[in-house]
């Protein structure tokens, strides 16, 4: 690996990427057996510091960790000394003096897994800052991308929803990009970044637009916690113009495969149909987000150097 | 650096031959038996031995292969880049006598890897091991049942085992 850490996907490598993806495949592989661990990164220590609610995430990366024999340690901000008001920069120092090879850090703010970078010498894994990044998300969605297509390059992806508060988005544009794929964003003008052109990717406020391009559609959760800023008049006009409904799939005859990281807001930004039809990959993102995670783990902590 | 060859082609396949031949004799019930090379060159012997049994006795072994990347004790200072390949056992292994087949045999690590991740798959019955070469400088108490030749080696002496589907040429070299 190019990389020690991995703090975003702007900043991962194309080389580091595919290898991290082809690596995922060999842990999904190892998913399947009958006893699901690998004795890889035994006597190895990793933090979980999570600051910031998550379920899939928290336990996608647990497993993984766990599933490579990795002794782990959780912390969550809401039953921490944070709480009595210690700094990002103390707890971190108290954890790191306790001798851990690696943090996996989720936090609100943007950039906080770069700055925990400048206060340890363990490897940093950024399990989403804020509206900045969340590459093992976007890792496991080209994942399932390739496993399903074969390829990431040429694949047309859409994504759709609230694209400027949305760190899914921006780290699955720099990496779709770097593969090579087509990417196109949807979404109200409002929840665009301006120039969100100069990344690479085309923009489109019509979703029907979107669907007959796309091969792919990756749906963004509504946050509904942003629902009471005035950002999003309601949600029955948001599931009107930009909700992925079964009768608008309908109208397009076409297949088309559906991912979303979840969690689902079901009959707001996706139909409970679409999310449980055949063309969804959903529950396989979840899967491959054990596996691409694994990946990650191993090819950090492992320190090697690999020609795949 | 000088090539030389040690085992040529003809040599490779009269080997493999010999030891096809022994595993039969040590094997009565092939029902019961899986072959399961260890990748990389390990895993196309063991397809090579599976295909002489078969064409042998006229029947069907259970074959597959491994790789123990992630098993392995010394990954992280092993000898530098190393290509990972999928591991592919798609039957029960429960139960089986397992005949575990490698290119060389050196500080036996690679096997007690490929044992490990066996049983990650299930219970086998019993497990053999067969190598092409037995170099010597064990580190660990393992002994192969099918040796094809044994070649003794001074420790910075380094043996490759070339096979045609990936090298282009079937012989073994002392570099």
């Amino acid at each position: 690996m190019e990389t020690k850490h991995l703090l975003g996907l702007d900043s991962t490598s194309l080389n580091d990427i595919t290898t991290i993806i082809d690596t995922g495949f060999l842990f999904r592989d190892i998913l399947e057996r009958p006893i699901k661990r690998v004795p890889t990164l035994t006597g190895k220590n990793i933090v979980n510091l999570f600051f910031e609610n998550s379920t899939r995430t928290k336990i996608s990366f647990e497993l993984a960790e766990k599933r490579l024999s990795a002794d782990i340690t959780n912390f969550s901000s809401s039953t921490s000394s944070v709480k009595k008001g210690e700094s990002l920069k103390d707890t971190i120092q108290n954890i790191h003096s306790m001798k851990m090879d690696c943090v996996v850090i989720r936090h609100p703010i943007p950039g906080s897994s770069k700055q925990l970078t400048n206060y340890v010498d363990s490897v940093v894994i950024n399990a989403g800052d804020g509206t900045h990044e969340h590459p093992t998300q976007a890792l496991l969605d080209m994942m399932s991308i390739k496993e399903k297509f074969g390829k990431i390059a040429g694949i047309k992806v859409g994504i759709v929803g609230d694209i400027l508060h949305s760190r899914v988005a921006l780290s699955n544009i720099y990496g779709l990009v770097k593969l090579g794929a087509e990417v196109k964003v949807c979404g109200p003008s409002h929840l665009i970044q301006r120039n969100i052109e100069d990344l690479g990717v085309s923009v489109t406020y019509d979703v029907d637009e979107l669907i007959e391009w796309a091969d792919v559609l990756n749906v963004l959760r509504i946050q509904n916690e942003r629902m009471g800023l005035g950002i999003i008049p309601s949600i029955r006009e948001y599931r009107e113009f930009f909700g992925i409904t079964q009768s608008r799939l309908e109208n397009h005859k076409k297949e088309i495969v559906i991912m979303h990281p979840g969690p689902m807001n079901r009959g707001v930004e996706i139909d409970s149909q679409v999310a449980d039809g055949d063309q969804a990959i959903i529950l396989n993102q979840v899967l491959n987000g054990v596996a691409v995670r694994m990946s990650v783990l191993y090819l950090l902590l492992g320190d090697i150097n690999l020609e795949v | 650096m000088k090539k030389n060859i040690l085992i040529d082609s003809a040599q490779i396949e009269n080997i493999l031959i010999r030891m096809s031949h022994e595993i039969i004799e040590k094997n009565i019930n092939l029902d019961e038996l899986c072959i399961i090379g260890i990748h990389s060159r390990g895993d196309i012997l063991s397809y090579r031995i599976a295909d002489l049994i078969n064409n042998k006795k006229l029947c069907k072994i259970k074959s597959g292969h491994i790789d123990v990347t992630f098993y392995r004790d010394d990954f992280m200072s092993n000898l530098g880049s190393h290509e990972i390949g999928p591991s592919n056992i798609n039957f029960d292994i429960n139960n089986l006598n397992v005949i575990i087949i490698d290119d060389v045999l050196f500080t036996g690590r690679t096997i007690r890897a490929a044992m490990d991740e066996i049983f990650s798959y299930g219970r086998p019955k019993s497990i053999q091991l067969g190598v092409l070469v037995d170099r010597g400088h064990r580190q660990l108490p393992i002994k192969a049942n099918y040796v094809g030749k044994n070649i003794p080696t001074s420790s910075n002496q380094n043996i490759l085992v070339h096979v045609k589907e990936v090298d282009g040429q079937d012989e073994v070299i002392l570099v």
